[in-house]
């Protein structure tokens, strides 16, 4: 991944500013402590490694833990409910050798569901979050038709009983926010990774793109990945293996 | 213009006016019951929030989605935390803090069609040990615990 100029001095800077504190204290762990009156930063670019070879066929935990942390609920319209994460089944028609994998948003850097919105409520945070504003969301689903990965749903019904950190209402686009309240918090994973290791399958990493030293990165570099679409040319922040 | 005095006046009863306005039009005007539970000061003094606390919450609203600032002085969550009614646990209904007000004042809010209306549990807010654990074996900072 190259390197504008913008984030080489910022990283620079950073990295000055690092080597003055305290020896032992090291500038990552400094900037996962951001206080809660920081804004976010490009300094950290958050994404999740998914190894489908670990993904259990016939396992929802993932998707269950991600509706429960945000309270996605079935409102009896399986055409039309909300989806953040779902299941995906692959068959190899030649072989018959069937996969499962969970997909939610992307998280692209270039992501296409900004680009159309009318309104600037798809949005993506300077950490690589891609989220939509609700408050400035007009419903128009331009959205939703531009996302190739299919990971945004429309709220058709009136909801109650929302979580204190997933605000949803009716008229409103919404999909996986990465956890961002989890992300803001500090607790470095998301619901679907933590249910995930919860259950032993160890399919979902959470972690920092940009930090080479992270698990994520170095799994990154030394095994082979792929992007969904790759051709799209839209850099996921969620990448998967073995498929 | 007499009517439009007395048209500014009932506005600004709940908006400001001093207990001497409200204790002469005692009677005549009703009033919105104004149930505080907690604390003896907001984050701000009483006549700037009547005044300005849309304005706080939108400014608020935009720092914590765009920025991810999370600070929890001029937050929708923290008004809620401290607002809502002990016995409803929500700062809607007849009494709630916000509906009371903003009914009698016929200013429709559209915050609690999206937002939850009930205070968080003490539990929820401070996290769970799991999660303090995790951040200690991390070496991250817990977050500041309010009181």
């Amino acid at each position: 991944m190259s390197m504008n100029r913008r984030d080489f001095l910022a990283a620079g800077g950073a990295a000055v500013a690092g080597t003055a504190l305290l020896p032992g204290l090291k500038l990552i762990e400094l900037a996962q402590a951001r206080s809660p009156d920081e804004a976010v930063t490009s300094l950290h670019r958050w994404g999740l490694l998914i190894d489908a070879s670990q993904c259990a066929t016939g396992c929802d935990a993932c998707v269950t833990a991600c509706h429960e942390e945000n309270g996605v609920t079935d409102e009896g319209n399986p055409a039309t409910d909300a989806q953040w994460i779902r299941k995906v089944t692959l068959k190899d028609k030649q072989t018959g050798f069937v996969q499962t994998l969970p997909m939610m948003c992307l998280h692209c850097e270039h992501p296409p569901c900004v680009d159309v919105c009318p309104t600037g409520a798809s949005f993506k945070r300077a950490d690589g979050i891609v989220l939509v504003d609700k408050h400035i969301c007009i419903g128009c689903r331009y959205c939703m038709m531009a996302c190739p990965y299919k990971a945004r749903s429309f709220i058709h019904e009136n909801i109650t009983d929302q979580k204190h950190n997933a605000p949803r209402g009716k008229g409103t686009v919404e999909s996986c926010t990465l956890c961002v309240h989890k992300v803001d918090r500090g607790d470095g994973t998301t619901a679907c990774a933590e249910a995930c290791t919860k259950e032993g399958h160890q399919a979902i990493l959470f972690g920092d793109l940009k930090d080479p030293n992270s698990e994520i990165s170095m799994r990154l570099a030394a095994q082979p990945s792929k992007q969904i679409r790759a051709d799209l040319g839209l850099n996921t922040g969620v990448r998967y293996q073995n498929i | 213009m007499g009517l439009l005095a007395a048209g500014m006046l009932a506005v600004a009863g709940p908006a400001g006016a001093s207990d001497k306005d409200a204790s002469a039009k005692a009677g005549r005007v009703p009033t919105p019951v104004i149930k505080v539970h907690k604390g003896d000061k907001c984050v701000e003094p009483t006549e700037v929030m009547r005044r300005d606390h849309m304005n706080m919450i939108l400014h608020q609203r935009d720092e914590t989605m765009h920025r991810g600032i999370r600070s929890s002085k001029h937050s929708l969550k923290e008004c809620i935390n401290c607002h809502a009614d002990p016995v409803t646990n929500s700062v809607l209904g007849p009494e709630g803090f916000c509906e009371a007000c903003h009914t009698y004042a016929a200013v429709s809010m559209d915050c609690f069609s999206c937002h939850t209306p009930t205070a968080e549990s003490k539990a929820a807010a401070l996290g769970d040990g799991d999660r303090l654990l995790n951040m200690i074996q991390n070496g991250r900072r817990a977050p500041e615990v309010r009181p």
